[in-house]
């Protein structure tokens, strides 16, 4: 367990001197004291550690719980599987947040929340004590969605691709082998999903990378909604692009999978490929679906949108892709990190004594690449509308590129590293 | 209901005297607003040097605002400001390009 004095000799010893950057600026937020935990170091977790001990010129304690040694970022691994980039171009390290920003990083998983005692028990055996405790676990896969991916070994041959890390470079090592004339079958599940424009970026760079190097193959998409779910128009123009290679089916659900031959049951039809890989159906992270939070559909979490408190559970926060999202909010990496700016704001509020401001705003960007150099965007804003006690798109705000263009996709790198310095250095 | 659920929390910290109203004004409101456009301007509008996203800190808040407008109203071109900056009203646009001016 960490007190305040513990964590701050602990932070000046695995730092050495911790920099205190923000001290000169001005003192809001300043009055908030106590220790915060977050769980999960991704777009959402990351920024709201980063944003707390900013903004509170250092004076909330903040321990990060994250499961990996380093980031990868899901935004641009696309580009790693299309053969555009390496893993070393998606992977950041958590130092920054360690040396600038005084956030404890610890490696290891909760697995166990007691929100009544306010305490989380790591799997390495220790317990932390939190005034606040913010979970961003990003998302489960619901694989008793998807009989015949039971087993390790059947994992390990049809992949998901969909948390960037080991999984990328085994999706891109399948497509290297694959021979020339051979067939990639991509299932998207029903929405909502983490990031809907994903899987149609994906089709679009594997069929890229085939079309140049194994001219002979094809890409199949397979989606269980009965149209494309993010920029129809867009990807739609860019699929004919790559007419004679990529085959878009909607309303093509998964009902199967037989591992073995790599083949995807649908409910008239099987596909036999020779890369098969799955986007299952998605819920909430286990520590926010299995904590005893109020869920939505059994899948997500129901939050208070001007804290993004657990309605059912005091002094837990959930961000990210593990909350039903609000009318029309995308599951983003973006969205995570504007959700955790809100939730850092509120948390310091609620630690002095004061309530949330009672106007957030989010607002998303999501990029995607259609080739190599050539990007399109989606964009919307979100206001919070006290009525509904939610947050509501902006109409005649935000909206998509008017075609697919090299400006932005050198504006979707500069976001990549925008973003991963906002959450991480 | 959600009153009652604010008044316990801030009773639970025992600083029940600093409770704000509901619907008081937000004193961060201009530092909230900015940093949703950190994502691709940089925190605190400091963008990653060489990035190609620009930096907004510093810069002075008359050209700022007006930019901002001139996105909104569609006289200025964009590939994605212009949807943007229609997310926020005017007053909000204000407080945001306030705040980046005063980053040094």
């Amino acid at each position: 367990m960490w007190n305040r004095r513990e964590f701050l000799k602990g932070a000046a010893l695995a730092g050495g001197a911790v920099a205190l950057p923000g001290l000169s600026g001005c003192a809001m937020g300043a009055k908030a004291r106590g220790h915060v935990v977050v769980v999960g170091g991704g777009f959402g977790g990351a920024t709201v550690a980063k944003y707390l001990r900013m903004w509170s010129q250092q004076g909330v304690d903040v321990t990060l719980v994250e499961r990996n040694p380093q980031f990868i970022s899901c935004p641009i691994s696309n580009l790693v599987i299309g053969g555009d980039k390496q893993m070393s171009d998606i992977t950041l390290s958590y130092d920054g947040l360690r040396s600038t920003w005084g956030v404890k990083v610890l490696q290891d998983t909760v697995t166990a929340v007691d929100a009544a005692a306010r305490k989380v028990t790591l799997a390495s055996g220790g317990v932390l004590s939190y005034d606040r405790l913010v979970l961003s676990p990003g998302i489960e896969f619901m694989y008793d969605q998807v009989p015949g991916l039971e087993s390790e070994a059947a994992r390990e041959a049809v992949l998901h691709a969909w948390k960037a890390g080991p999984q990328t470079v085994a999706l891109r090592k399948q497509l290297e082998d694959m021979k020339d004339g051979g067939v990639y079958a991509l299932t998207i599940p029903k929405a909502p999903y983490r990031c809907p424009p994903g899987p149609y970026e994906r089709a679009c760079l594997v069929a890229n990378y085939l079309q140049q190097a194994k001219p002979k193959s094809k890409v199949l998409v397979l989606d269980a909604n009965e149209e494309i779910t993010s920029k129809k128009g867009l990807f739609t123009k860019a699929f004919e692009k790559y007419k004679g290679i990529l085959e878009y089916r909607p309303n093509s659900e998964l009902r199967e999978v037989d591992a073995a031959s790599r083949t995807a049951v649908l409910e008239f039809d099987k596909v036999k490929a020779d890369v098969l890989n799955v986007v299952p159906p998605q819920r909430a992270g286990d520590v926010a679906a299995k904590s005893g939070l109020k869920l939505i559909n059994n899948r997500w979490v129901d939050i208070d949108w001007l804290s993004f408190e657990s309605v059912s559970t005091p002094g837990v926060h959930v961000i990210g892709d593990a909350i039903f999202p609000a009318p029309t909010m995308p599951k983003s990496g973006h969205m995570a990190n504007q959700h955790a700016k809100v939730t850092a704001a509120a948390i310091l509020n609620l630690l002095a004594g004061e309530a949330p401001s009672p106007t957030p705003l989010v607002m998303n960007t999501c990029y995607s690449f259609v080739d190599s150099k050539n990007v399109i965007h989606v964009a919307s804003v979100h206001q919070y509308d006290a009525a509904k006690k939610t947050v509501m798109p902006v109409q005649g705000a935000g909206g998509v590129s008017a075609a697919a263009n090299e400006l932005e996709g050198k504006y979707a790198l500069a976001w990549a590293r925008n973003i991963w310095a906002d959450m991480l250095v | 209901m959600k009153l009652f659920r604010w008044m316990l929390a801030v009773g639970l910290l025992g600083a029940l005297g600093t409770a704000q109203a509901e619907g008081k004004p937000d004193p961060n409101l201009a530092r909230n607003l900015a940093a949703t456009c950190a994502n691709c301007h940089g925190t605190d509008g400091k963008a990653v040097a060489g990035s190609g996203a620009e930096a907004l800190a510093g810069t002075d808040k008359a050209k700022l605002l007006q930019k901002l407008m001139d996105f909104r109203s569609g006289a200025k071109p964009a590939t994605i400001m212009h949807q943007i900056s229609k997310g926020y009203t005017e007053a909000q646009l204000e407080l945001v390009a306030e705040y980046f001016a005063a980053r040094k």
